[in-house]
């Protein structure tokens, strides 16, 4: 893992894969016609430098296959079907008015391939785990009949520079009907994924969407201290689109009800629980959420996508060296306009009182 | 060497140079144009009308794209077409990803034409660029 992110939450950009042949001439989009862009709801749990990130991936109604790609803070060591109310229980808990969010369904999915680590099927999700560059994921799902947007270049290097892991999540709405699954039925996915700090990635779910489109998107994170972020949700002066929906302490009875959802037995006995609301346009959403759950309060820039990522920065000249070359100055130049006015000669001051 | 005798090699080469930077020049016979994160590095190029022009176009992504260059009937043409991919006509041309791929096109008539990726979404995101054929 390249650099110390805190798992987190991996917002889901999901993207709608059409599948081949796909028509190359004149907006069409795939078997289910237009995007559909629907609501999303993530939840990063970190704990013991363990985080455990939840995301539902929605059944629209329609057919053919579609999917989501998803960067990821680190290679997952498990990827399971997520509890049956994780996420129900923590909307209820920050909104209990809204209905029960769903996953994004966006626009979707086209050298050497992106190296498969993992791969599951839940339910109707064929979930595969890819670590490779923007190229070779781009590669990998196109060598599967997915398209992806025209932006996707762009942002999938954006991510790769980071962190070249990805979930690719292809979601077969035929099988998703034979299986019986109704239109607005979710299957939650939980991935585990060791990592030094969490951070979400915001810039995804903008994702094949046109610069004016809204991006909408929940984000729960569950954390031993009250998180620093960057950017600063609701900050002053802030106009980013994020919105800080709630920061408390998680109450005994959430904590009680998530551990006992299935994989939830982690959920510590103390925590905090904080909901990050996203309503931005998407040619403004060009940034991630970086955390920092350790409580120093010091999120990083780079996990925001604010500053570039270098895998073997140069080292930063010593604040020593700089003293001294402003202590040369101070000292040459006198000397120099010195030496000048005696005329350049090398004549030496005579001694003091003669 | 007096300066006049020196200024006229560097105005020469200053104008090859500029010649390159567009990609063409009076004379041209061959275009490159660089696709890259969905954008066409070329947005405006100038050919001769009644000479055949190579453009070599270099797809750098990841994923698929077009080059169809004709005028409004063509482009409007396109936009509603369900073609899966291009290659039989020199003017309508698919790149796949991450490949290169030459046309040769000699244009007779002097104006304006389009070329547009029509993938879906792609002439939203900007992949558009003006030829004018010089008469």
């Amino acid at each position: 893992m390249r650099r110390p992110l805190l798992s987190l939450a991996a917002a889901t950009a999901a993207l709608l894969i059409t599948v081949a042949p796909t028509l190359a001439c004149g907006g069409l989009i795939g078997p289910n016609g237009a995007v559909n862009l629907l609501r999303t709801t993530t939840f990063a749990g970190y704990h013991d430098g363990v985080e455990h990130y939840v995301t539902s991936f929605e059944f629209a109604g329609g057919g053919g296959a579609f999917g989501s790609i998803t960067p990821l803070p680190g290679i997952p060591t498990n990827v399971e079907r997520g509890g049956d109310w994780t996420l129900q229980r923590l909307v209820r808990e920050t909104d209990p008015v809204d209905e029960f969010a769903r996953a994004a369904t966006f626009d979707a999915l086209a050298g050497a391939e992106a190296e498969v680590l993992l791969e599951t099927t839940i339910d109707a999700l064929d979930i595969t785990i890819l670590r490779g560059g923007g190229d070779e994921v781009g590669t990998w799902a196109k060598n599967r009949g997915f398209r992806l947007p025209p932006d996707a270049p762009e942002v999938l290097d954006f991510y790769a520079d980071r962190s070249p892991i990805f979930m690719a999540a292809a979601f077969d709405a035929d099988a998703a009907a034979e299986r019986g699954q109704a239109v607005g039925d979710g299957t939650p996915v939980h991935l585990t994924i060791p990592t030094d700090n969490p951070w979400v990635p915001l810039r995804i779910l903008g994702l094949g969407k046109t610069d004016g489109e809204l991006v909408e998107a929940d984000v729960y994170l569950l954390t031993d201290e009250k998180p620093a972020m960057l950017p600063n949700p609701g900050g002053f002066l802030e106009s980013d689109g994020l919105l800080l929906d709630h920061s408390a302490e998680a109450t005994a009875s959430l904590l009680a009800d998530l551990r006992s959802d299935a994989g939830m037995e982690w959920v510590p006995a103390e925590a905090w629980l904080t909901k990050v609301v996203i309503a931005s346009e998407a040619g403004q959403l060009d940034f991630d959420l970086a955390i920092d759950a350790s409580g120093a309060g010091r999120p990083s820039a780079v996990d925001a996508g604010y500053a570039p990522f270098t895998s073997n920065p140069a080292p930063r000249t010593p604040i020593a060296l700089y003293l001294l070359l402003a202590a040369m100055v101070i000292i040459a130049v006198p000397v120099a306009l010195q030496w000048t006015a005696a005329g350049g000669s090398s004549r030496t001051l005579p001694p003091a009182g003669a | 060497m007096s300066r006049s005798l020196l200024r006229r090699p560097i105005a020469a080469a200053l104008l090859l140079v500029a010649a390159a930077a567009t990609g063409c020049g009076a004379s041209a016979r061959e275009v490159t144009i660089t696709i890259h994160y969905s954008a066409f590095d070329q947005a405006a190029i100038s050919v001769p009308r009644g000479v055949p022009i190579t453009f070599v176009l270099v797809n750098e992504d990841p994923i698929d794209h077009e080059w169809l260059i004709g005028d409004d009937e063509f482009h409007a043409a396109h936009r509603s077409g369900t073609h899966a991919s291009h290659g039989d006509v020199p003017t309508e041309v698919t790149i796949p990803a991450l490949e290169t791929v030459e046309t040769t096109i000699t244009f007779d008539e002097a104006g304006e034409l389009a070329y547009i990726c029509h993938l879906p979404s792609h002439e939203a995101y900007g992949m558009v660029g003006i030829l004018t054929i010089e008469s």
